[in-house]
């Protein structure tokens, strides 16, 4: 049996921050293991630019961005092994392993860091009525045909779904000669950031169809069409609203699910509002010794604030190796309230934060001036003022501990209310 | 007065921007830093963005270079210089920054590889 | 000049050949799709029915509980999914109850073994997310779930590792009656053959006009479905509702993969092709299933799909030589419980085909086993790790969901009758089948398929041949200038 003081599963943005900062602060024995052919992750397909302005101050692209921690991560003689696929992880902290190098590995882990990141719902997920062609991809799917394996997947697109990588898509299936025929959104607002709906649709004449879904797909064999309507306030289509399209693509942004079984497997306990597992301040599981970052946790837009929970849990993880990380269990529960769809970390233990409390959060639809209150039991602690908040923003709340400490409370709740 | 609203796009916050053309010049609200304002007079006279693509690659560990301009290009250049990027092929090994192609259509601007491929 | 032709290599296409591939004969299937069962077989409820349900006096009846009851052996020689699981057909109020006695002479009739009537505690005590207002069930423990398409692939496989050719991509478009046999025409040119065998499924009319006299009509009864995704614990048996004057009621079943299925509903279409699902005919399954359970959790479906059922004007299967027309033998009308029905529908045709040609001669080499299909993700530890020291491309996992190695995708494509297309590899592999739904895995499978057919990439379709997955290269630029 092989043992390793820490085994971090993934070797994407989130394992390569966790496992860096890991060996950083002094543990020595850290493998990661990666099921693609090399480290990076999804960033490697990802080649459009804008990553890394909090982290670099500087816009890079997936690939560039990915590089700079794996070669890090080599400088620093991190072990890691590719081509590796994780069968299961047991509370014990065993990892089960394979590859066609090394064969099956029994892995003895000290603890483990959990980085599987996400992946993309689908059109089965959403039961779009119609014939099952060929020619519906998720977007993720055609971005890597397209960018890695140097394919195009079609002439005509309809992409359902305004998640960054639809919008994304848009752009690169344009660049590279296909017509987008339009961008379609169920809900009153887009998925994505702003500036991809500017620098990917706008520029490019892309119409978006807000409040709109796909409700026939034609074709017994290649897509022929698409049949989009309007919904109403309950989203069902609503007749005479009908748009047909000619087109032998249909692509699918339409959400990204964290990729959780061998988290469940090891007996973590799961947020079903996260789909990812119950963390604490230190990006610890509910399995003492099991911690998780990034997308595995919860679905990020940006890497930078990937990279930034990882190298807390990669703190975290040698804390715990040096038996410097309390495990007094009895904190404080974090609660969305009103307009508040989730909060990361769900629990926290104040004795492990350093100086802030960090907590991620989405709002349930758009807002404009509004404030966010945060309150300990029933007690104000902070109000912050927002021009816009929306749900493919996520926010981020910073909390000294100051404000927080020394007080008896069970729960932390944020909600969004009206501005005086 | 021209009044025109507009989102910056020079990080992923987006900020609704609102900009005036006054005879003093444009006047900028809504931006949160200094980008804003550079971005918003550079949209309304002479519109940029980044390019990035992939180019073919042989003889390295994937068929394809992902590509980016070192600085943004005129967007109205974006189409004529993908017909550039569409002709290249280069040989591996690459390593992230290599220059692909120099001054593209005369902007000046640099086409380089956005990640290294190996043998 | 073949001894026989089969028509259709679906479920009873292909399980036929098998049985002929005992004696020495020359035979043929042909096939219009790029994939054995590719049609009727490949979207229905996967269920061996225990044969209660069809009147004795009818083909159905006669042949169900009697095929059903020969599925061990076979999936056991051919290496195909099976699981005697029993099933339950439950009933609500008295004249539920009526219904289920009559169910249960009509099995006694049919020589169903082993059926009981229970009563409620018997029945939440098996199945504990049943509507608690159930009464009554009939039970019938030789009911079973299958891999349907693994049945006929399997068989297909096994036939032609005794000898049966396959041709597929081969539509027949006419046949002419010649002295001593038939020519078929198809799109690949004129097969000779002494004897044919029609299971065309949906099209069995259409062949059987081309030379019969035309005296009975196939129709497509469209069914929809829903999968939810594994380790949705939901029911342990097929859970039947009872019939009615509106209809067979939605059934709720695992699957021998363990997925939930749910559905079918019924409606009668007029193109024979279509495939599509419908909003309306979804939600009705939806809440029709609901009646049979207490919840079912619909956040967990992975995929929708329809599937189609041959009907024959006679509601009957069509099991006899074509009349105006010697030597052409239908099997046709074989919707449900065709499938159930076949080993024992296969040996009776071979009887027929004995009485025709006047005897068959066995062959000494007959081999009834297919080679072991190796499920990477069902072995314990220890035989994983020997196998992928033996063959390294076990070690190399494609599938995330399924947990589907490399290996076993490559066998997939290089045994008898293997894969040409995405949806064949998953369907003799289950890549792709998971939650993810190929979002991860269809790009490496294409990779695989156009590596070991040495294709290119943009050759190899997701399902037919005209269901192209992608277009050309990107950069197509370098072509021109290549040229």
């Amino acid at each position: 049996m092989l043992k390793y003081d820490v085994v971090v599963i993934g070797g994407g943005p989130a394992g390569l921050a966790a496992a860096i900062e890991a060996k950083n602060d002094g543990v020595d024995n850290i493998l990661v293991i990666e099921r693609d052919k090399e480290l990076g992750g999804i960033l490697q397909q990802c080649i459009h630019n804008g990553f890394g302005l909090h982290v670099f101050k500087e816009e890079l692209t997936g690939p560039e961005y990915a590089e700079r921690f794996i070669e890090e991560l080599k400088s620093m003689n991190i072990e890691y092994k590719i081509n590796t696929m994780v069968l299961s992880l047991t509370e014990d902290k065993t990892v089960h392993a394979i590859n066609p190098k090394d064969g099956y590995m029994t892995i003895q882990a000290r603890a483990v860091i959990l980085a599987m990141g996400c992946r993309e719902r689908t059109a089965g997920a959403i039961n779009i009525p119609g014939t099952r062609p060929s020619g519906v991809f998720t977007a993720g799917t055609a971005q890597r045909y397209i960018n890695m394996d140097g394919y195009m997947v079609g002439k005509r697109v309809v992409i359902l779904g305004s998640g960054d990588i639809g919008l994304i898509m848009a752009r690169r299936l344009t660049l590279e000669g296909a017509k987008v025929l339009a961008v379609v959104e169920l809900m009153p607002f887009s998925g994505g950031l702003t500036r991809n709906i500017v620098q990917c649709l706008d520029d490019y004449n892309i119409p978006l169809y807000l409040n709109h879904t796909v409700i026939n797909v034609k074709g017994n064999h290649r897509l022929e069409g698409v049949t989009i309507a309007k919904v109403d306030d309950k989203k069902r289509p609503i007749p005479g609203t009908e748009i047909d399209y000619d087109c032998d693509t249909l692509l699918l942004s339409i959400g990204l699910i964290p990729e959780n079984e061998l988290t469940a497997g090891a007996g973590a306990e799961i947020d079903l509002r996260t789909s990812g597992p119950v963390v604490n301040e230190s990006m610890e599981t509910t399995v003492e010794g099991v911690f998780a970052c990034g997308n595995v946790v919860h679905v990020h837009d940006l890497v930078d604030f990937v990279t930034e929970e990882s190298k807390r849990a990669g703190r975290s993880v040698a804390k715990y190796i040096k038996n410097q990380l309390s495990n007094n269990r009895t904190g404080f529960e974090t609660k969305g309230l009103e307009g508040v769809s989730y909060i990361v970390p769900q629990k926290v233990n104040i004795d492990n934060v350093d100086k802030n409390l960090e907590l991620f959060l989405r709002v349930s639809k758009v807002y404009n001036h509004v404030k966010l209150v945060i309150k300990a039991d029933q007690e104000t602690v902070k109000e912050i003022k927002k021009r816009h908040l929306a749900p493919g923003e996520m926010e981020h709340i910073i909390l000294a501990k100051a404000l927080l400490e020394d007080k008896n409370f069970k729960n932390l709740t944020v909600e969004v209310k009206e501005e005086d | 007065m021209d009044k025109q609203e507009l989102t910056c796009i020079s990080c992923p916050i987006g900020c609704h921007l609102e900009v005036t053309n006054t005879e003093q010049g444009y006047v900028i609200r809504g931006n949160q830093c200094k980008r804003g304002e550079t971005y918003a007079i550079s949209e309304l006279t002479s519109p940029t963005r980044v390019l990035t693509s992939t180019i073919g690659v042989k003889g390295g560990f994937l068929n394809r270079l992902p590509v980016r301009t070192n600085s943004p290009i005129p967007k109205d250049k974006l189409f004529a210089v993908m017909e550039i990027i569409n002709t290249v092929i280069v040989n591996a090994p690459i390593k992230a920054g290599d220059i692909i192609l120099k001054n593209l259509l005369g902007t000046g601007v640099d086409l380089i590889a956005s990640r290294s491929i190996s043998e | 000049m073949y001894d026989i032709v089969i028509i259709g290599a679906g479920v009873a296409g292909g399980f036929i050949a098998r049985e002929l591939s005992k004696y020495q004969l020359k035979v043929l299937i042909v096939d219009r799709q790029n994939d054995i069962g590719n049609e009727t077989t490949a979207a229905n409820s996967a269920i061996i029915h225990a044969g209660y349900d069809a009147p004795a006096d009818y083909l159905k009846g006669k042949f169900n509980a009697s095929g059903n009851a020969m599925f061990d052996i076979i999936c056991e020689e051919l290496d195909v999914p099976f699981k005697r699981i029993g099933s339950l057909v439950i009933g609500f109020n008295e004249e539920d109850r009526c219904t289920i006695q009559k169910l249960y002479d009509n099995g006694l009739k049919n020589n169903v073994p082993d059926m009981r009537i229970i009563e409620r505690d018997e029945i939440l005590r098996m199945e504990p997310n049943i509507n608690e207002n159930v009464c009554c069930a009939l039970y019938a423990p030789t009911a079973g779930i299958i891999g349907p398409w693994e049945l006929a692939i399997a068989s297909v496989e096994n036939a032609m590792d005794n000898g049966v050719e396959l041709q597929l991509e081969t539509e027949v478009v006419g046949i002419t009656k010649v002295n001593n046999g038939y020519i078929i025409n198809t799109n690949r040119g004129e097969i000779k053959t002494r004897l044919i065998i029609n299971c065309a499924g949906v099209y069995a009319d259409k062949i059987n006009n081309m030379v019969a006299e035309p005296y009975f009509s196939i129709k497509s009864r469209k069914g929809n479905y829903y999968v939810l995704d594994k380790g949705v614990n939901l029911v342990d048996h097929v859970i039947f509702q009872c019939p009615t004057d509106k209809g067979k009621g939605i059934l709720v079943t695992p699957t021998v993969h363990g997925n939930i299925l749910i559905g079918p509903d019924s409606e009668f279409v007029d193109d024979k092709d279509s495939t599509a699902t419908n909003a309306d005919n979804l939600s009705f399954v939806r809440e029709t299933a609901l009646i049979s359970l207490k919840a079912i959790p619909f956040n967990k479906v992975i995929r929708s799909f329809a599937g189609l059922r041959a009907n024959s004007n006679i509601n009957d299967f069509i099991i006899e030589e074509a009349k105006g027309a010697k030597g052409f033998i239908n099997v046709a009308g074989f919707e449900s419980p065709g499938l159930s029905s076949i080993p024992s529908v296969a040996k009776y045709v071979v009887e027929m085909i004995e009485n025709m040609i006047g005897g068959l001669k066995h062959k000494d080499n007959f081999n009834p086993r297919r080679r072991k299909v190796i499920c990477f993700n069902s072995l314990s530890e220890k035989e994983k790790g020997e196998l992928i020291k033996k063959y390294p491309m076990y070690g190399n996992v494609i599938c995330r969901c399924e947990t589907v190695t490399e290996a076993e995708i490559v066998d997939a494509i290089h045994r008898n009758g293997g894969a040409r297309s995405v949806k064949a590899v998953k369907k003799r592999t289950r890549a792709g089948f998971g939650r993810c739904q190929g979002g991860f895995c269809g790009p490496r499978v294409v990779e695989i398929l156009a590596r070991e057919l040495d294709k290119d990439w943009t050759e190899i379709p997701y399902d037919s041949s005209k269901a192209y997955i992608l277009t050309e290269e990107t950069k197509n630029n370098q072509q021109d200038r290549k040229q």
